[in-house]
């Protein structure tokens, strides 16, 4: 590298740290939306270097589904004690409870599109006026035009149409009462850039992304974990195999790829292989051609 | 991409270009651009399996490429581009952002948008239809920008019979009409992106032709001296004070270097305040660094304990920028409502926040022409004109020219806070 040249990743990590900073400093009630997945926790490694060495300045808010692997509470718990940072959890179950949404039934059954209330809940509970999330717009087509900071109206809804211009490093995070913004500050990492930061600066992450033994099932195609909660067809025949995760959500609409990777040089190398985009296992996206942006604009991440 | 190594050294550190491509539907854009990825191995299986559907469904024959970048709803129904969309891809040598803005004067703002940030420009001239309206407007607004580098890519070729003839006249038509741009670097290249030729591979097809392809000229073009390395600006964006025991009496200045490069040690002045004072640390996590300079995220501490907040810059004490409340800007306009002269407007520059006041408009430019035109007091959305501003408060800027960080501004309607003009300071 010649001198004065960033290389691409410390590039993108500068440009992630200056959103941050932009977030802490234009908003009042902050917030970071902690799924479990290798980008939130991407995301809360970027927040410690913005701030050090003082704490992250918001919490983080993870949507429990309910449906997780039992890894994932866990890492969250352990993330959290050590970075010190506060921890807001939204229940899907209570949203349930309360009769504000009900489950879906049958073999495709999924809390996915119920956590929009739950999100939108939490967000409103804590007064969050700026939710930061970690949304790549390679990962789908919709997202290739949301901007990093991406403007909401009071019920939560995002106008794609109607998107304010976003030039150079100026973000305009200003807005009316009962208005928030959604911003993401990973907007133009790739999946492969994601995977070498946490390569390059060895961030822990949980173990279901690497290789291991699991009890899986085969549905429209693709793997997906058993779990006693999984509604199970006749025809679907619970399978012991080597797979790990290649993204971390709601056990129900993640799939798992069968996979022999051990370690992050590994998972890289399967990466730069792989034909298939992360998201092409996951069933959410599948519901249809604009699944995504319909999603997006009631309030989804 | 090659199967290589891919935590290797070479390969955590490539570069990062960011080019911008303007075109209407006709044009070929998505076809190269569908060629870029899928030839870079950018495209997935399922993505290509959804747009394949996708093209079934609407009747299309063949797959319509086009599919893969216009990501709206809106968008796929009415077959237009409608915003800046925003593509990733990598070969060995260089990671690429491809901002993909539509071409008809209608949409101005949004090539305005994707323009911005981009260290190249792509544009794509008919081989038939040589240099037109559409060619003119993406160049100026390229040049407007100051996007460093422009590639003009002579494309369909292939519908030209390869003929070196049509791609040297089209040549020096557009260098005759470039002499009037600001743009450092100009390259051609003939390609035809539906066949292949010059996109990612040479051709046989065009013999005469000596250059590298586009792929080659876009891994290997100069970006590294994109930045201004010469002015130290750091302006402040956030101030950390831990207050925790440990760091009790820590107090960093968090920002992005805007220009030159910082020093440990350093005098430096801090603006509006005028004190002088001198880099004690330059701190990135946990590392101190010795120096830092475009576009890196770090925080600084000085020798002296200053009232410094958000909004002040650090600089050279030899090497101030302009300070002042009247300003010269040429401003895009980006709203259907119309911009007013004696309107206040908020106004965001660097990380100050101040309101502003438009006070005439001097001159418009028609961007087929580059004409100057003189037609009233308002400036209409997608309208550029030369601008004057006096803000509340002073800023500290630079020329665009010499700066596209101290020397951007937007401007913002104080009723619905959405952003409505954005400014290239004269």
């Amino acid at each position: 590298m010649k001198k004065y040249n960033l290389s691409h990743l410390r590039e993108l990590e500068s440009e992630s740290i200056f959103i941050m900073r932009e977030v802490a400093s234009q908003f009042e009630h902050p917030a970071l939306l902690f799924s479990g997945g290798k980008d939130s926790i991407v995301m809360v490694h970027l927040a410690v270097k913005a701030f050090w060495p003082a704490k992250i300045p918001f919490p983080l808010v993870h949507i429990d589904t309910g449906h997780n692997f039992a890894e994932t509470i866990k890492f969250r718990d352990d993330l959290v004690k050590e970075t010190g940072a506060r921890l807001i959890v939204g229940s899907v179950q209570e949203t349930i409870d309360s009769g504000k949404v009900a489950e879906e039934t049958g073999f495709d059954a999924s809390r996915n599109l119920l956590q929009t209330q739950t999100l939108l809940d939490t967000l409103e509970e804590h007064k969050v006026d700026a939710a930061l999330g970690g949304g790549r717009r390679d990962e789908e087509k919709a997202r290739a035009k949301e901007r990093f900071f991406s403007h909401r109206d009071e019920f939560g809804q995002w106008d794609p149409k109607n998107q304010r211009p976003e030039l150079w490093n100026i973000f305009n995070g200003k807005k009316n009462m009962g208005e928030h913004f959604r911003v993401f500050p990973l907007s133009n990492w790739t999946e492969m850039d994601v995977w070498q930061y946490i390569y390059l600066e060895s961030i822990k992450i949980p173990n279901l992304y690497f290789t291991h033994e699991r009890a899986v099932f085969k549905r429209d195609g693709a793997w997906l974990a058993d779990a006693p909660f999984m509604k199970k067809r006749d025809t679907e025949e619970v399978v012991v195999k080597n797979v790990r995760c290649r993204t971390i959500g709601d056990i129900t609409n993640t799939g798992v790829t069968l996979s022999t990777a051990n370690t992050l040089e590994d998972i890289i190398q399967e990466i730069a292989a792989t034909r298939v985009t992360e998201r092409g296992d996951r069933a959410d996206d599948k519901r249809s051609e604009s699944a995504m942006e319909d999603r997006k604009k009631e309030g989804y991440f | 991409m090659d199967n290589k190594d891919f935590s290797s050294k070479a390969y955590l550190d490539m570069e990062l270009l960011r080019f911008s491509t303007a075109g209407s539907v006709d044009d070929g854009k998505s076809t190269l651009i569908g060629r870029l990825l899928y030839d870079s191995k950018s495209i997935f299986e399922d993505q290509l399996e959804a747009v394949q559907r996708a093209s079934i469904q609407r009747g299309n024959e063949s797959i319509d490429l086009a599919l893969l970048t216009d990501g709206l709803r809106a968008e796929r129904e009415q077959g237009i581009t409608i915003d800046v969309a925003y593509r990733y891809f990598a070969t060995p040598k260089r990671k690429f952002i491809i901002a993909d803005t539509p071409g008809h004067v209608q949409y101005t703002r949004n090539m305005v948008t994707g323009a911005s940030t981009a260290n190249v420009a792509l544009i794509l001239i008919d081989a038939r239809n040589g240099v037109t309206e559409q060619t003119y407007r993406h160049s100026y607004i390229s040049s407007l920008l100051q996007i460093p580098h422009l590639i003009i890519c002579v494309n369909k070729m292939d519908l030209v019979d390869y003929s070196e003839e049509v791609y040297e006249s089209i040549k020096e038509q557009f260098s005759s009409f470039a002499s009037k741009l600001a743009v450092k670097d100009i390259r051609y290249v003939p390609i035809s992106a539906l066949k292949g030729d010059n996109i990612v591979e040479t051709t046989n097809n065009m013999p005469w032709y000596q250059g590298g392809t586009l792929r080659y000229i876009l891994e290997n073009i100069h970006v590294g001296s994109d930045y201004n390395h010469i002015d130290p600006r750091f302006p402040v964006q956030y101030v950390i004070r831990p207050q925790s025991d440990e760091y009790h009496d820590y107090r960093g200045y968090a920002g992005r270097i805007a220009g030159g490069v910082f020093r440990k040690g350093d005098k430096v002045m801090v603006l509006p305040s005028g004190f002088e004072t001198s880099i004690k640390s330059i701190d990135f996590h946990k590392e101190e660094l010795n120096e830092a300079y475009p576009p890196m995220s770090v925080t600084l501490r000085l020798t002296d304990d200053l009232d410094i907040s958000r909004g002040d810059m650090i600089v050279k004490s030899n090497n101030v920028p302009q300070v002042s409340q009247d300003l010269d800007v040429m401003m895009c306009w980006m709203n259907e409502q119309p911009m007013q002269t004696g309107k206040k407007y908020s106004l965001m520059h660097t990380t100050k926040d101040v309101r502003c006041m438009v006070k005439e408009i001097k001159y418009k430019v028609d961007v087929n022409t580059l004409n100057r035109i003189d037609d009233g007091a308002t400036l209409k959305m997608n309208e550029i004109a030369r601008v004057s501003l006096r803000t509340t408060k002073p800023l500290f800027f630079d020329s665009y020219r010499k700066n596209r960080q101290t020397g951007s501004l937007i401007v913002i309607d104080e009723a619905t806070n959405n952003t409505v003009g954005v400014g290239m300071i004269v």
